[in-house]
């Protein structure tokens, strides 16, 4: 059956729909790469280059019974600060967030494409995605940016959701071809992503409680923003901090922000007695 | 060379259109109705995963009477019309009205130029919040689009639905128990059948749930709100 004013196509995924019926809304813009591509690679390669908002520190602990996911507020062009309150996690649905590193513009927009990818499906099909196929979907749509990326706008999430089967959370790396992998235990990515990932490998444990996943996740974002100029920390005058949100089976919720500051309060009395 | 019979025009639309309620009439109503906090949508559905009434949007329903295959089509089209200008534009942007149109559309088109019309009633609900009425468009087989005020029934024996809806009703939106029940109480006395729980499907768009208004009520919900 044709509908002449709401033309129907086939299949449950939003994403392949506008990429067939509508391309000017995808990130890639009109059928992707075009002629300046080869030009400009090396340039993007460089990255700082590239007056692009960039450089983050987004990461994920898993603790008993679900996983924390938090992300710092800083957005830099070149040498200046261009945003110092932008969200870098985002609420996908009830049961997954993502949060995200690379060129501010494209990753906001995927997030956006991702929350509606899921919601379409899940009406059209009277169901949700499976947190694996949820994982696996936003594989591909990393794999349809890379020719932005190779542009140099990068577009690299970090996923978290919690498995309503297997009754866990769990945490999802990508690589710029649309490659997927598991963590086990914690991940961060991002220009602090390593600084982050230092300080977890010293005080991961398995089987931590939400306060101590939650306290540790933001100690990381902490050393994170002391060694990376490209991470924000506790902005203590305008009262900026680091934003997080928690899965698990009760779903999706976000930290209040007097816990973060609460958490950043003590954190900072302690590093100040140390100097003392 | 032989020529093609001549039917006339009038008589044509005339043959489709009784075509058309015959098959919407075989099927079993659906009622949407205003309560206080929303709209509940109830069906008269012995199917627990085929429904008849399903989300379209953050405050938008549907409801189809008639051909599964068809209704469901529509109901797809619904989505990614709806999906699309909220991802172009804004999720506030979404409007009920502008699906009535659309589907207004697609069926008056249809049904005038295609051989087979669609057997299918439909309704396109939105709640509305702050202080803005609820909307209940009606649209029939031929693209004729109906606003409908505080209730609406559509398939099988829609206009006897109707009317022991009238008799019961009161000017105040009731609450969802009593509206539950109103509408259990009108399907029941159309068809002459006991309805329980488990053959009927109903779902709320309730203004108070944050961000997707749609709530399907189970079967537990049901008995609960129809033993009280």
């Amino acid at each position: 059956m044709k509908l002449p004013y709401l033309p129907n196509h086939d299949d449950s995924s939003f994403f392949d729909f506008i990429s067939t019926h509508h391309p000017g809304l995808m990130l890639s813009g009109q059928g992707g790469v075009s002629s300046m591509s080869v030009a400009t690679t090396d340039q993007g390669r460089q990255g700082g280059n590239l007056s692009m908002p960039h450089a983050t520190t987004v990461l994920a602990i898993k603790y008993r019974g679900g996983v924390v996911i938090a992300g710092d507020r800083r957005a830099t062009e070149g040498f200046q600060i261009a945003d110092r309150r932008i969200e870098k996690v985002f609420k996908i649905d009830e049961w997954s967030a993502m949060a995200i590193a690379g060129a501010a513009g494209p990753c906001i927009e995927m997030a956006k494409l991702f929350q509606t990818e899921l919601e379409h499906y899940e009406k059209l099909e009277g169901m949700p995605l499976s947190c694996e196929g949820k994982a696996n979907k936003l594989g591909q749509m990393v794999k349809a940016n890379l020719p932005l990326a190779v542009q140099g706008l990068v577009v690299m999430p970090l996923y978290v959701g919690y498995d309503l089967k297997r009754a866990e959370g769990r945490i999802f790396k990508y690589d710029l071809a649309g490659g997927r992998y598991e963590e086990s235990d914690y991940h961060a990515i991002g220009s602090g992503g390593k600084d982050a990932r230092n300080t977890m490998r010293e005080h991961f444990r398995r089987h931590l409680s939400q306060e101590d996943a939650l306290k540790l996740a933001l100690t990381a974002l902490y050393n994170a923003a002391d060694d990376d100029v490209g991470t924000g920390g506790p902005d203590l005058v305008r009262g900026i901090y680091p934003t997080a949100k928690c899965v698990d089976a009760q779903g999706i919720t976000d930290v209040a922000d007097d816990a973060i500051r609460s958490a950043y309060d003590g954190l900072i009395a302690t590093r100040r007695s140390r100097e003392a | 060379m032989p020529m093609p019979y001549y039917v006339s025009p009038e008589q044509m639309m005339q043959d489709k259109a009784e075509y058309a309620k015959k098959g919407i009439a075989k099927g079993r109503s659906i009622i949407a109705m205003e309560y206080v906090d929303g709209v509940l949508l109830t069906a008269d559905n012995p199917s627990a995963s085929l429904h008849k009434v399903s989300e379209i949007y953050d405050n938008i329903a549907f409801a189809g009477a008639g051909k599964y295959s068809e209704f469901e089509n529509l109901r797809k089209a619904g989505i990614r019309h709806a999906d699309l200008k909220g991802f172009m534009y804004s999720r506030e942007d979404v409007t009920g009205r502008s699906l009535a149109n659309g589907y207004s559309q697609s069926l008056g088109t249809i049904f005038s130029q295609e051989i087979k019309p669609l057997e299918v009633e439909i309704l396109v609900v939105q709640v509305g919040g702050n202080d803005h009425p609820n909307e209940i468009y009606r649209i029939s087989f031929d693209g004729s689009i109906i606003d409908e005020k505080n209730v609406a029934v559509i398939g099988g024996k829609a206009e006897a639905v109707q009317g022991a809806l009238k008799e019961t009703g009161s000017q105040s939106p009731p609450t969802l128990e009593s509206a539950l029940n109103l509408c259990v109480s009108a399907l029941e006395r159309t068809t002459n059948l006991k309805l329980s729980s488990e053959g009927l499907e109903a779902a709320v768009l309730d203004r108070n749930r944050p961000g997707r208004k749609f709530r399907r009520l189970s079967i537990d919900d049901m008995r609960r709100l129809l033993a009280g």
